[in-house]
């Protein structure tokens, strides 16, 4: 009980003074998953709107394959990342396998479908509501997504700060691809779990603190723009 | 947004819709010329809000033609609007409503703020501009819905019993909106179920009953001589119904309630 109370006295001095190791470890975290998720909403928002308002054939399965996709495992995904990437790989030539790339491009692949499906969900519920009003209007097939993108905004910024909690506090595939190497692809996860087997709890701690303050930061926000798109908008 | 040529009349030739398995509307035939405000009565499950939804080609007849004799050719619809019952606001403020029906037609982006500032004063609404439409009680709701469609200025504007849901006196505003969008030009075609309502507002009229158009009269006629007998009975307050049997869908049983 001693040994957890001064590892966690150790982490909390670590995380008020600001500690350079820890401050590169948040700073990597921060971009790398910033990065991806960025990515993924370019990507999952459009596709999901897409998967809202057309019909084709194929669809309900997209949409089951979208749905299930949102449960990935983390560590096949980085596996089947490392393939591609890795000397052997389609992909190995560029270089990219331990790198930050190589985890943005995992983490990519984690949180795209978590945000189509989202997506999907608040335009598809969005579009039931507008359809008749757009087709009188006369909106066209891209005057009706970015309509219905931009009326959704409450909801899809939820359904973005979900992927980011996703991808911040993953660990097994940016492990895979990133490697855990010491200033070049440390990341929080990655970090807790290399210091924790090392017995080095205060750092373990201080990163944890960090990383339970972004989630309870990201719910927070995530509960305001709720609350005020509901008082703004009904 | 430019006046051109007239797209009426418009003629229904033997229109049928089917939904479910069942004939909703039954071998329609009329012409609407320009001028009147039509009224479509008639109990519910008459199919009038079908009716507006065919005219409007929100539905597309299972058999039959819809033509718009003016259009010539060219595409009908920018000439219409619609106002549903239950009015569609999106999720921004109440002059970015009005402002997105111009910017999907293509309404230069300098031209706007007086179009939009327009609607808004002739619906009353002007004051509250800057609010988010979802706040709106219903009947601001249901008038920002009409100032959204008259900033088009259409040739014919469909209302689908847009005071469904209203108190008299929010139906008194929109029934005034109503009439100063016909004396502005616009032809109105509305369904009601409100006699009174019909009363006030329609110069010619359009009895439906279980998707048959059982009557096309000028309203002063068609209130005073119904030719149908069923019209008669709907004018005198009598209730129309009808049900299908529970064991054969096919089986409809009808009749007359005072």
């Amino acid at each position: 009980m001693s040994d957890f109370s001064s590892a966690l006295w150790a982490a909390f001095s670590l995380v008020i003074q600001l500690d350079s190791d820890l401050a590169e470890i948040v700073f990597l975290s921060l971009k790398v998953s910033l990065i991806a998720v960025s990515g993924a909403a370019l990507i999952g928002m459009p596709l999901g709107a897409a998967l809202a308002l057309f019909r084709f054939r194929g669809r309900a399965s997209m949409v089951v394959l979208l749905n299930a996709l949102m449960g990935l495992p983390p560590v096949v995904v980085g596996l089947a990342v490392y393939l591609v990437l890795s000397r052997s790989g389609p992909l190995g030539v560029f270089g990219l396998l331990f790198t930050p790339t190589a985890m943005i491009i995992a983490q990519l692949i984690l949180v795209t479908p978590i945000i189509a499906a989202l997506t999907r969900q608040v335009i598809d519920d969005l579009w039931r509501e507008y359809e008749e009003q757009f087709r009188s209007l006369g909106a066209g097939p891209g005057q009706r997504i970015t309509a219905l993108l931009w009326d959704g905004r409450f909801s899809l910024a939820t359904a973005v700060l979900a992927g980011f909690g996703r991808a911040s506090a993953e660990v097994g595939a940016v492990m895979i691809v990133g490697g855990n190497i010491d200033h070049v692809t440390r990341v929080m996860t990655t970090a807790i779990a290399l210091e924790v087997s090392k017995g080095d709890l205060a750092l373990a701690l201080g990163l944890g603190i960090i990383l339970i303050t972004l989630s309870l930061a990201i719910n927070g926000v995530s509960y305001v723009i709720n609350e005020k798109a509901r008082e703004n908008h009904g | 947004m430019g006046k051109s040529e007239s797209i009426l009349p418009l003629e229904f030739r033997q229109v049928s819709f089917e939904g479910g398995g069942k004939r909703l509307i039954k071998d329609l035939s009329f012409r609407l010329d320009a001028g009147p405000r039509t009224i479509i009565i008639g109990a519910n499950g008459a199919g009038k809000s079908l009716f507006l939804r065919l005219c409007h080609k929100l539905i597309v007849p299972s058999s039959g033609e819809i033509i718009w004799h003016g259009a010539n050719g060219r595409n009908p619809a920018p000439a219409q609007a619609m106002v549903f019952q239950r009015p569609v606001m999106l999720r921004r403020s109440v002059a970015a409503n009005v402002g997105y029906a111009l910017s999907l037609r293509k309404v230069p982006r300098e031209k706007r703020p007086a179009l939009i500032e327009e609607a808004l004063r002739m619906t009353g609404l002007n004051r509250l501009a800057g609010y988010s439409a979802r706040v709106l009680s219903f009947g601001e709701q249901q008038k920002l819905a009409l100032a959204r469609a008259w900033v088009l200025r259409p040739e014919v504007l469909f209302l689908d019993e847009p005071t469904a849901s209203l108190d008299p006196a929010a139906t008194h505003e929109v029934e005034e909106l109503i009439n100063t969008i016909h004396q502005a030009g616009t032809r109105i075609i509305m369904t009601t179920h409100d006699l009174g309502q019909a009363h006030r507002l329609a110069d010619e009229v359009l009895f439906l009953h279980r998707g048959r158009l059982l009557e096309k009269a000028a309203a002063a006629a068609f209130f005073t001589k119904p030719e149908n007998d069923l019209a008669r009975k709907f004018i005198a307050g009598d209730l129309l119904w009808w049900k299908r049997g529970k064991d054969n869908r096919n089986q409809i049983s009808e009749g007359v309630m005072k």
